[in-house]
């Protein structure tokens, strides 16, 4: 039975696995790589890192508490804006949507989750930027007893005043984030959504359920594990959006968390902005603040994938 | 596990329904519930809000701009609708309705802001894509003042093309083979790389890049250049590419897996004629998506690439532009025309990631073992063929044995 096939086959797997080792190794060495060109950065500065607002590398005072709390920040801002509008939208299309315009807007969406970063940057800054302000004033000065919302110094009647303040913020940032993952949370809200069977659906209505009681019933518990899961998804790329949030904010390097205030930061927008000029030492204080990002997004998705597997498994068993 | 629907539905479906059946294929009857008088208080809400708004900002609250008179008018349309619908039905009936408003609504803003972040990409640029040399020449010698006649982003699309073709070339082979890996081969071992590479499906784009300027750049020596870019958009696009064909290749019925083996083919012939094919419709989504996907990814390539204004066609050597780059790097020009010219590699940047999509939509999208007409009949032929090859092989052993007696 052993015979040229079985030559044959033993190459087949170990080239196969070689494939997978090779994946393995490319995908496994990232957090490597990074640790490795960090840590002469990260033993300079130790625990203060964690605790250092400012980025002042060449002058060995700099760390990721500005950073990593805004990056938060935006991606906050960009989850509450996008969440429902995205369960929204993907109720519509998995519920109130007409048949014929259904497969339409399904592509429509995942089309939108494949445009560019750099696009929703162009029109976050060149559009929304300017056009926010408004908004911007009216939040801060009507609801500015709310945490976050205020502005210290901000006074709306002040026709002196420059309207800049109210530019490239956390806000506007975490605005234009949001456009980026509304797609992708969508879909895979609608994939779980379409997953809620016809019978339970039909059962709902022949008890005298109406449309939304049904929706509340049956669609939204059977598909709580694609909302989260997509939520998570959503949050990791927020958390790692780069060119979208570089092209609207303003840079600033000390905790700024009047969110509508001119000037944010975040840690895939800070290696973007300084990379280029770094020094060695600071090209390492950059590798350290991608490690800091990096363990953020891997703690995001595998949260996001342990709800996701969960929920699967249970659709599984009763469907 | 975890029960996620209401009790009193189970025996519905212990009784009756057959877990094999798609329970989609069920006929979907009407529920509508809705008559004329639903349909006149949605106008008359709509008409009264839109006046009462109006009334308000014209005469009352003068500071009010467009976005507040939008904003007023939906809250009194939200609050008006409710109250119509309460005189004629109960509560439970007034939340149903509006919770479709919201739904409605929710959809149109959505899909009016994602559509005209796209019109707006296009509407900008325009004026650059008119002119025929954006498309035929580089920015080499087009000064900062220079008008949209001089200049153009050949060097970007050159880059993207080639940057993206080498990527492409690396990332295709191993992704799939690593997808096969998945698949085909047992143990411990696959678990594990299948749960690094979901982990890493969501890697942030920026680090593929520091990744690569931390191992090929700053450790092996290479310059930046389009090579050292497109091994970022590898890194950035080889977990996308193994997660999505591992999903596809899932689907591949286990009987055309095993009848294979058991017509006494090989793993690799099983793997070669049987498994990739069936699954060829679904891999050419997932390779089509995720070059989308990477095409489109500016911050691998701002960090590996280098920017220059000239045309360059060796990936080895000196800064190579792509689009997305381009349209980044332009974009932060103080010149105006400099800033229509990112609109415009912007928006060639989409169209190209628009015929990407649409390219994975018409040759794609087919379920697993699924055929077009085109391709069943070059299964009949070839089935026909080898039902020739086979009487051929039969006739010439039948003569071969009656010669050796």
């Amino acid at each position: 039975m052993r015979s040229a096939a079985g030559g044959a086959d033993r190459v087949f797997g170990l080239s196969l696995r070689g494939a997978g080792l090779t994946v393995l190794l490319i995908m496994g060495t990232i957090g490597l790589f990074l640790f490795f060109q960090g840590s002469q950065a990260l033993g300079e500065s130790g625990w203060k890192f964690l605790t250092t607002q400012a980025w002042e590398p060449d002058s060995h005072n700099f760390g990721i508490a500005t950073v990593i709390p805004l990056t938060i920040l935006i991606a906050a801002v960009a989850v509450i804006f996008a969440v429902p509008l995205a369960t929204g939208v993907a109720l519509y299309i998995s519920e109130y949507a007409p048949r014929r315009l259904r497969r339409a807007l399904v592509n429509i969406i995942d089309l939108m989750a494949a445009v560019p970063g750099v696009v929703y940057g162009l029109w976050g800054f060149y559009f929304l930027n300017p056009t926010i302000i408004p908004l911007a004033r009216f939040l801060s000065s009507h609801l500015g007893w709310f945490p976050l919302l205020g502005i210290h110094d901000a006074n709306a009647n002040d026709p002196l005043q420059t309207e800049t303040i109210y530019e490239s913020s956390t806000f506007v940032a975490g605005v234009v984030v949001a456009l980026v993952i509304t797609p992708t949370i969508c879909s895979v809200m609608r994939e779980s959504f379409f997953q809620a069977p016809v019978g339970e659906r039909e059962g709902a209505y022949a008890l005298g359920a109406t449309r939304w009681g049904m929706i509340c019933n049956v669609v939204l518990p059977f598909g709580r594990g694609g909302m989260i899961g997509g939520t998570m998804l959503g949050l990791g790329r927020a958390l790692g959006e780069t060119i979208a949030v570089y092209s609207v904010m303003t840079p600033v390097f000390h905790l700024q968390t009047e969110i509508l205030r001119s000037g944010t930061n975040a840690v895939a927008p800070l290696i973007a902005l300084k990379f280029e000029a770094a020094s060695p030492f600071g090209l390492s204080a950059l590798f350290a603040a991608g490690l800091a990002l990096f363990f953020l997004t891997l703690l995001v998705n595998f949260g996001a994938s342990a709800v996701i597997a969960r929920t699967r498994s249970g659709q599984l068993s009763e469907a | 596990m975890t029960t996620t629907f209401p009790p009193r539905t189970h025996a519905v479906l212990d009784g009756t329904a057959d877990p094999d059946t798609p329970l989609a294929a069920e006929p979907r009857r009407s529920t509508s519930t809705r008559g004329l008088s639903d349909h006149i208080a949605l106008a008359g809400a709509a008409v009264a809000a839109l006046s009462l708004a109006a009334l308000l900002v014209t005469r009352m609250i003068p500071a009010a701009n467009l976005g507040g008179f939008v904003v007023i008018a939906y809250s009194l349309f939200l609050v008006l609708y409710g109250v119509l619908v309460a005189l004629e039905h109960d509560r439970r009936k007034v939340r149903d309705r509006l919770a479709s408003v919201a739904m409605h609504s929710a959809a149109v803003v959505t899909l009016v802001a994602l559509s005209f972040v796209v019109v707006f990409t296009f509407w900008r640029g325009h004026q650059a894509l008119v002119h025929l040399n954006f498309f035929t020449h580089d920015l080499q010698l087009t000064g900062p003042l220079d008008p949209l006649t001089s200049g153009g982003a050949l060097h970007a699309e050159v880059g993207t093309l080639i940057e993206i073709t080498i990527a492409l070339l690396i990332v295709v082979p191993l992704g799939l083979a690593g997808a096969v890996y998945l698949n085909e081969a047992t143990g411990r071992l696959v678990k594990f790389v299948r749960t690094v590479v979901e982990a890493m499906t969501a890697l942030p784009a920026i680090l593929a890049g520091l990744f690569i300027l931390a191992s090929v750049i700053l450790t092996l020596g290479l310059v930046k250049s389009g090579l050292a870019a497109a091994l970022a958009v590898c890194v950035m696009m080889l977990p996308i590419i193994v997660r999505a064909s591992d999903v596809v290749l899932r689907l591949v019925p286990g009987s055309l897996r095993e009848a294979s083996l058991a017509l006494g083919a090989p793993r690799w012939r099983t793997a070669w004629h049987v498994v990739l094919p069936t699954a060829r419709s679904g891999l050419t989504t997932a390779v089509l998506l995720a070059t989308a996907r990477g095409i489109g990814e500016t911050s691998p390539v701002l960090i590996t690439a280098g920017y220059g204004a000239s045309l360059n066609l060796d990936p080895t050597k000196g800064p190579m532009v792509s689009l997305p780059l381009l349209t980044f790097v332009l974009s932060h020009s103080p010149e105006h025309t400099m800033v229509i010219r990112a609109f415009g590699a912007g928006a060639t940047l989409l169209a190209l990631v628009f015929v990407l999509f649409a390219l994975a939509r018409v040759f794609g999208g087919r379920a697993a073992g699924e055929l077009s007409p085109r391709a069943q009949r070059s299964r009949a032929r070839q089935s026909q063929e080898d039902y020739n090859r086979f009487i051929d092989r039969d006739h010439a052993r039948r003569l071969g044995s009656s010669y050796a007696t």
